[in-house]
């Protein structure tokens, strides 16, 4: 009995920390800190930068924001979870200026930002100021997670679209090598504006809209199952009654 | 120091490093309040009140306090509570001034603080060391001006954003592509269009 109730809590646990990815993503199905995910996500290197810092960030403060919950006055909520907020991310400004300081530049004003995220304000907000401290460690690093996935993809596809590059600026070997079957110089067909601002709202505009197209798939198919069902159900029905009278009328006879 | 600098400082801030579509602060307002054009231009009016205030008080309090005191290091605090309390005085006061104004304004005041062109703005002013090049008062001004350009280059976009998106409403745009993913590719396409401004002032 105990056992079963254990596992249950880890299985919840683990649809926690997963919860982020796909079902909940805080980018592509919140639309919840979109400012970054359109500006540093020309490169794959810097989405993954930015990433971490939020996961950090977004950890941090679910784990404080938990921890003095029942201390906050409802009416100053907001006011102290900002501060708790702004505090860790200058605790990662600072760190990144003194041990990555490439990454700091290439965020550059986008890490004093990360204080206005919408995602951070509002899981300490929805999660964290309700849950315990466990349990919100594992939502800010889960919902982090899923931040840094989406910003991840969307660096992929802007960076292989802007430079022909797949990630760190390494080509696939497709060009110019010998022994190659196809000879595809994928710089020649690069295009300079999706590394660019307006390559930004395009891709994220694609690809949330290749996500619904594939939802609106799956929805029809689980509708046209059920419908199926239904005609069976109902085939199967009719079936019984027939028989049943005709059981009736050979009763009779 | 000339006039010049001033007009720049507007012309730049407002078209060539427009903050929505170039610098993509401010992007959650810009699709949350962009259906309509009336509250489009509530946003933008709003807006451009607080971010006006926020670049003078954040520039104040970052060479009068924080540099004397040598905590340049709480910046960031510092600027988004002044942010905040701001957006509470400026509501405050809107109330007791004008009630009907705080009528057509008083919902989208509350969203400011969250807003990251506000922020954005306040840090930028900071970073690009006007005081150093400009001297601390002369200094404020152009960070005044390029914060008032911002605020208009940020109205623009709204206006003329949430205009197609009024006509957006009634296009037969495919089922999957319908909200927000066709404002983004809309948003993406007006980026293109401000992209050709880019180096028309150095």
């Amino acid at each position: 009995m105990a056992k079963t109730k254990n596992m249950k809590k880890e299985m919840s646990r683990l649809a926690n920390l997963t919860k982020g990815f796909f079902k909940e993503n805080p980018v592509f199905v919140f639309l919840l800190g979109l400012c970054p995910a359109l500006a540093v996500t020309g490169t794959v290197e810097a989405s993954l930068g930015m990433g971490l810092l939020v996961i950090f960030v977004l950890t941090g403060s679910n784990v404080v924001v938990s921890l003095i919950r029942k201390w906050i006055p409802h009416q100053i909520r907001v006011p102290s979870y900002i501060v708790i907020i702004s505090t860790f991310v200058t605790i990662v400004g600072l760190l990144t200026e003194a041990y990555a300081y490439a990454l700091h530049g290439e965020l550059g004003i986008f890490i004093p930002l990360i204080v206005v995220n919408c995602l951070i304000l509002g899981r300490a907000e929805s999660y964290a100021s309700k849950n315990k401290v466990h349990d919100a460690a594992i939502d800010g690093f889960g919902m982090g997670l899923g931040f840094l996935g989406a910003l991840v993809v969307i660096g992929f596809f802007r960076e292989f679209l802007s430079t022909g590059a797949i990630a760190y600026g390494v080509f696939l070997p497709l060009a110019e090598t010998p022994g190659s079957i196809i000879n595809i110089d994928s710089y020649v067909f690069s295009m300079d504006a999706f590394g660019q601002a307006p390559g930004g709202f395009l891709v994220i505009g694609l690809l949330l809209g290749i996500f619904n197209f594939v939802a609106i798939l799956k929805r029809n198919k689980k509708e046209r199952e059920r419908q199926r069902m239904i005609e069976e159900k109902k085939r199967q029905a009719l079936e019984r009654k027939r028989q049943k009278a005709q059981e009736k009328a050979g009763a009779k006879a | 120091m000339s006039w010049t600098v001033f007009f720049v400082a507007i012309f730049s801030s407002m078209l060539i490093n427009n903050v929505v579509l170039m610098k993509f602060l401010g992007v959650c307002p810009f699709l949350g309040v962009s259906k309509k054009t009336g509250s489009a231009l509530g946003m933008s009016a709003a807006v451009m009140f607080v971010m006006v205030i926020a670049a003078f008080v954040s520039y104040l309090l970052y060479y009068l306090v924080l540099v004397p005191l040598e905590i340049e290091f709480v910046q960031t605090i510092s600027f988004i509570l002044i942010i905040a309390s701001l957006v509470q005085l400026v509501e405050m006061i809107i109330k007791k001034i004008s009630k009907k104004l705080y009528k057509s304004l008083g919902v989208y005041i509350a969203l400011i603080t969250t807003n990251c062109a506000i922020l954005g703005i306040a840090v930028e002013n900071i970073t690009r060391d006007f005081a150093g090049q400009y001297g601390l008062f002369p200094g404020l001004a152009v960070a005044v001006t390029t914060a008032f350009g911002a605020a208009l280059g940020f109205g623009l976009v709204m206006f003329a954003f949430s205009t197609i998106r009024e006509r957006l409403e009634g296009a037969n745009v495919p089922e999957a592509w319908k909200g927000v993913p066709v404002s983004l590719i809309t948003a993406g396409i007006m980026a293109l269009a401000f992209a050709g401004l880019g180096g028309i002032v150095g």
